[in-house]
């Protein structure tokens, strides 16, 4: 990891090699590290034989859904007469996800490797990577980086020489938590409201201005040059021996009650016990940890019983019942009132919604009401069962899974930690916030 | 239980502002988009197929040269893109980062978002609302230095609470350096 800590000696330190180290920024830092290698070599091949080689290597994206990056990229059809783009959804707003933000800020130059050598693999002349509006630090080194490797032919109209155009430009968000779904990022970088779109058609046939499009994550473009100058076996290699379909290395980004917050960077597989407990430190002194929601806030959360026993792997956490999703690790300890922290996350996609679809607009609303209406001690034992019913029309029935996301952690809470809820209804109050007071 | 206000507020704007003039805050201004802002206009408008594309980068310079986006400004925005007025107003409300008002010198954004709220960001907010006199979320200091704002997740969980005055993000706020912090702003 490297920032704000030294890594662990259980990391493999792939991506986050260069975390912290200010040599590895500019571009003369980067090539003696030994940057665009692997474009030079990429530029060398057909584009179809990159995609074998990603899709060999087994990576998945790494923004929450795991969709196979080689099979992605094999949707795009050469040869159509339409111009291709790339775009890098740089969008990172997942409450607990902060690993890309690390990527554009201590390596800029892995990214723009990585999205040139996407960009030519889909027959994308332009890659266009979307940071939201926040990410002040990451936008100005990724856009000082960008000039720097058009300025020394690395990119550009004659990129490394080759006679191959490809160009990388950065594009500022303005503040908008959907705009990291896909086709929202498309409607918002072609200067629209960010609302998502309805698929079909998906990206790969009319994604931005219309034309063939592929989406990938910050993280997943950032392998890339790895697997090229290591090869697909090398990162193959990197999984469980019992579960070939998860490959390679994750970042984790971990906070909330943890004695070592910050990102680490483990082998997919790697056991979620010994993270929790000897990378990461443990649960701050005299607490105990009491839920962790291991993918983004997004995903379903985890009891300790079913953290501990995890693996930390796509698979590996669907078997505990949540999702790897983007890896945004947040960490709950005992001091903490779950009602309370599951209110502030519904308020969260409430605020977030974009409001077209009447059951995200309105679910996300009213369910907030009601959790806070519990928290604040006014709730019902049958505002749990209006909950659910609310949770259950919110699922699967909209355009895109910001409303599933916002019904996912009530339903899992309600599930797992039904007492602490009933002991704010009967008690007619916050049970910890009593405890606080007294 | 929250208050009317409150609950009404889930979808509302995140920071109501002030009535204001645009005349009190020096309308009518010299134009945007001339001299060095055109060139950049012009540069931007070769990345991209549309012109409709460099809507989100014109408010941005936009917002940088006069602090607001006022509705002349829209207006000045849609005549160099070919857009309507109300098109760009559409687009302008979808997102929280443009401001519709003018807001105190120092723009303060704290986030509360549950990885930074388990490790007591309400604390930092009262803080900040505390040393800077705005007393209420939103509201601009009567000194017109400061507006104090909750903001959702800055994706920065790691280093609670994560705090962004104007471009500025600062790491790791607690509510005891909060005095500290704002004793460097000028």
């Amino acid at each position: 990891m490297g920032y704000p800590h030294a890594p662990h000696p259980r990391e493999t330190t792939v991506l986050s090699k260069y975390f912290g180290d200010r040599d590895a920024i500019g571009l003369d830092g980067w090539r003696k590290r030994g940057g665009y290698v692997a474009l030079e070599k990429a530029l060398g091949m057909t584009p179809a034989e990159i995609v074998g080689i990603v899709k060999d290597s087994g990576l998945r994206g790494r923004g929450g859904a795991g969709f196979p990056t080689g099979l992605k990229w094999s949707f795009m059809k050469p040869g159509d007469g339409k111009p291709h783009y790339l775009c890098c959804n740089a969008d990172e707003s997942e409450p607990g996800t902060f690993k890309d933000r690390e990527i554009m800020r201590w390596t800029p130059h892995a990214l723009i490797e990585g999205c040139a050598i996407g960009a030519y693999a889909i027959g994308a002349e332009t890659a266009y990577i979307y940071i939201r509006g926040e990410f002040t630090e990451p936008l100005e080194r990724m856009e000082a980086a960008v000039r720097e490797a058009r300025a020394a032919g690395v990119i550009g109209p004659n990129a490394m020489d080759t006679g191959k155009r490809v160009d990388v430009w950065v594009h500022k968000g303005a503040g908008a938590y959907i705009c990291g779904e896909e086709t929202a990022l498309m409607n918002s970088l072609e200067g629209r409201r960010g609302n998502p779109r309805i698929k079909p058609p998906f990206p790969a046939v009319a994604g931005v201005f219309g034309q063939p499009t592929t989406i990938n994550n910050v993280e997943t473009l950032a392998a890339v040059p790895h697997i090229l100058n290591n090869g697909a076996d090398w990162y193959k290699k990197m999984a469980r021996a019992d579960n070939p379909r998860s490959t390679g290395t994750k970042l984790w980004s971990v906070c909330g009650n943890i004695a070592r917050p910050g990102n680490y960077e483990v082998e997919m597989g790697f056991p979620f016990k010994d993270f929790l407990y000897d990378l990461c430190g443990g649960p701050p002194p005299g607490r105990k940890f009491k839920a962790v929601i291991p993918g983004g806030s997004s995903v379903p959360i985890m009891n300790m019983e079913e953290a501990e026993a995890a693996l930390m792997d796509y698979e590996g956490m669907v078997a505990k019942g949540s999702m790897l999703g983007s890896a945004g690790c947040i960490v709950i300890d005992d001091a903490q009132c779950m009602v309370k922290q599951i209110a502030r996350l519904a308020r969260f996609y409430a605020h977030e919604s974009c409001a077209q679809c009447t059951q995200c607009r309105e679910g996300t609303a009213w369910a907030t009401k009601i959790m806070e209406r519990i928290e604040a001690g006014e709730g019902t034992m049958a505002d749990l069962d209006t909950l659910l019913e609310i949770g259950d029309n919110m699922t699967g029935k909209t355009i895109c899974v910001l409303s599933d996301s916002c019904a996912v952690p009530i339903a899992s809470g309600i599930q797992k930690w039904r007492d602490e809820f009933e002991a704010h209804i009967k008690g007619k109050r916050c049970p910890f916030r009593a405890a606080a007071a007294a | 239980m929250a208050t009317s206000k409150e609950m009404g507020g889930v979808h509302a704007e995140s920071h109501a502002a002030h009535e204001s003039d645009a005349h009190a805050h020096g309308e009518p201004h010299e134009p945007v988009f001339v001299g060095e802002r055109r060139k950049q206009l012009d540069e931007l408008l070769t990345r991209y197929p549309t012109k409709m594309a460099v809507l989100l980068p014109a408010l941005w310079m936009l917002q940088e040269d006069r602090g607001w986006v006022s509705e002349a400004g829209m207006a000045e925005v849609a005549e160099v893109l070919s857009l309507t007025p109300a098109y760009v107003k559409g687009v302008v409300t979808f997102y929280t980062m443009y401001h519709q008002h003018p807001v105190g010198k120092h723009f303060i954004q704290v986030c509360t978002t549950s990885p930074c709220n388990v490790c007591g960001a309400e604390d930092v907010v009262n803080a900040f609302l505390k040393h800077t006199k705005c007393g209420e979320l939103g509201v601009t200091s009567d000194d017109g230095r400061f507006t104090v704002i909750e903001v959702e997740c800055l994706g920065a969980c790691g280093f609670a609470t994560p705090v962004m005055i104007n471009s500025d993000f600062i790491e790791s706020v607690t509510p005891e350096k909060v005095p500290d912090i704002l004793s460097k702003l000028t």
